[in-house]
């Protein structure tokens, strides 16, 4: 089945560059595909798209998530709601409201399928926490229910946020960067998390990244993209570093490492042999 | 006359230091002639908009100065305070706190609907510009024009300044609670929605819990304004200490008219007190 079905979507934020340009992509059932690519290469606005946060240009460009159309034509659908609370969206800065518990951040997944006055005034059934409480164990910071959610770690809070759509009962896992500002061994477990909702509840799961070794430590399908445009669509272990290398130019460095230290040089050279080392090992 | 002489032995001390460190510093970056131009112009247009008030304002500081002797006569019928009366002051000023209660209650219920209106990252354009511009006139006119209005609707008495403090409370804390909206981390919101979330539910569960401390803080500070405004309401008629304090006024009772100003400076200095701890422990 498909999951997810991109037709010529194209998005312009300004009137000469385009963020998307004519991204055509299929996602089936079950995949975990990670989508990679340098800063500023589309990957956040594709999936803010799929998700039904932003809307394409007026150009015929038609997304459909589960077989109901999402967007078309630069026009939220009037389903989209109902399609949302098929999808959870995991984002890079975790998106939970700080103020509220762990518990009512992940309570808030059911929003979309409890009455909406039940869920407007925050009444949810013994049976509903429960359910949300079997999420946090399962992502395994079942103790932290009651805290803040401000008052977690970094890596407790995206797993907060993936119980969030665990509660939600999301079919689609978009996750935005997910790791992006996380400690490497927050990162492994929350890849970890992912990993296994995909595997054991059959969660199809589209996965942004920065660092490419991830990408071909979780997923078997790797979607690349430069300037807004899907360069390579093909199993993981078919990104080798020459290959990245040829397809981002420049770039390639800050696919391995955070971009940020590679600027102050004039060649980067040292830097992105050194990572690419990481990332083949 | 020997610590006048440390001072400026130091300040030698100091000079000799500065000079022998001169060969590491640079020169001084130069002056920013389009900076301290635009300071000038800045300086001269205070200046002129205070002269040119001067005539309007009626500024006769020399008065003060002349009739001195009626301002010392004046200000001797003050004294001694005369607080033969003061039960019936404290009791009409519980009921100025009373107003100040109803109004900023029920303009707080009113402020949270009509201060989401008021936030452009909540609703479009076409809501929130009516919107703000209702609040605006809400504002725009003083607590005592609506008490003399509400006076001749609903009768004099207190109610008539409940209802004043209401809709004005409301223009002025619907803008305030807006901002505060405004100013949001949207992630928190976005976060809500991608659950599959209705608007209300968004604003419930991703705006208000961000907002919160806030509104209260600033609920609390009019409160605080609220009792400042309501206990010259009753000069108007709608209640309270006000009408007290006003009928001593009129009737050159000055010994009485200190006593009442001093038990509402009591009461609204511990009001002040009270609710800046209370804002404390929100924020």
């Amino acid at each position: 089945m498909l999951v997810v079905d991109i037709s010529g979507l194209n998005k312009s934020f300004t009137r000469d560059k385009r963020a998307l340009n004519d991204v055509k992509l299929q996602v089936r059932e079950g995949e975990m595909v990670a989508l990679i690519g340098a800063s500023g290469s589309g990957k956040s606005t594709l999936i803010r798209h799929i998700a039904g946060l932003l809307r394409g240009d007026r150009d015929g460009g038609k997304i459909a998530v589960f077989g109901e159309t999402i967007q078309e034509n630069g026009k939220i659908s009037r389903g989209a709601r109902k399609v949302r609370t098929e999808i959870g969206v995991v984002f890079q800065q975790f998106n939970l409201v700080s103020r509220l518990s762990v518990l009512t951040n992940v309570l808030m997944g059911l929003l979309g399928r409890v009455p909406a006055w039940r869920g407007s005034l925050g009444l949810f059934t013994k049976a509903e926490k429960m359910r949300a409480m079997s999420a946090l164990s399962r992502v395994g910071i079942d103790a932290h229910a009651s805290k803040k959610a401000r008052n977690l770690s970094g890596g407790q809070q995206q797993r907060a946020a993936i119980a969030r759509t665990i509660t939600q009962g999301a079919r689609l896992i978009l996750a935005d960067e997910p790791i992006a500002s996380l400690d490497p061994a927050s990162s492994r477990k929350v890849m970890n998390t992912l990993d296994r909702v995909n595997r054991e509840d059959n969660v199809t799961v589209i996965v942004s990244l920065h660092q490419v070794d991830y990408a071909k430590d979780y997923c078997k399908r790797t979607i690349a993209m430069r300037d807004g445009e899907v360069v390579f669509d093909g199993p993981s272990s078919e990104l080798t570093p020459q290959f990245l290398q040829e397809l981002y130019g420049e770039h390639s460095s800050e696919l391995f490492a955070d971009g940020a230290a590679v600027s102050t040089k004039p060649v980067a050279k040292p830097i992105a042999e050194k990572d690419l080392a990481v990332a083949t090992s | 006359m020997r610590s006048l002489f440390a001072f400026t032995s130091g300040i030698r001390t100091m000079n000799s230091s500065i000079s022998s460190t001169s060969s590491v510093a640079t020169e001084l970056p130069p002056r920013d002639l389009k900076r301290s131009a635009s300071s000038f112009l800045l300086w001269a247009i205070i200046l002129g908009l205070l002269a040119w008030s001067w005539e309007g304002a009626d500024m006769r500081p020399m008065a003060l100065f002349e009739n001195s002797g009626n301002m010392v006569d004046f200000a001797d019928g003050f004294f001694p305070p005369d607080f033969l009366m003061w039960k019936m002051y404290v009791e009409e000023m519980w009921i100025t706190i009373q107003i100040a209660i109803w109004g900023t209650a029920l303009s707080i219920v009113c402020s949270i609907p009509f201060g989401i209106l008021c936030s452009e990252n909540i609703v479009p354009v076409w809501v929130y510009q009516p919107v703000r511009r209702l609040m605006d006139s809400f504002r725009a006119i003083n607590e005592m024009v609506f008490a003399m209005l509400f006076v001749v609707a609903v009768g004099l008495g207190p109610f008539a300044g409940v209802l004043a403090l209401w809709i004005h409370t409301t223009g002025v804390l619907a803008k305030l609670f807006s901002e505060a909206v405004e100013a949001i981390d949207p992630e928190p919101v976005e976060g809500i929605r991608a659950t599959g979330a209705n608007a209300l539910q968004e604003v419930i569960f991703g705006v208000i819990p961000q907002v919160l401390p806030l509104w209260i803080s600033y609920s609390l500070y009019r409160f605080e304004s609220n009792v400042r405004s309501a206990t010259v309401l009753g000069i108007v008629g709608a209640g309270g200490i006000g009408m007290v304090l006003w009928e001593y006024i009129r009737g050159f009772y000055y010994a009485e008219t200190a006593a009442v100003m001093i038990i509402i400076i009591i009461s609204v200095s511990l009001l002040d007190m009270a609710s800046q701890r209370l804002r404390k422990l929100v924020t």
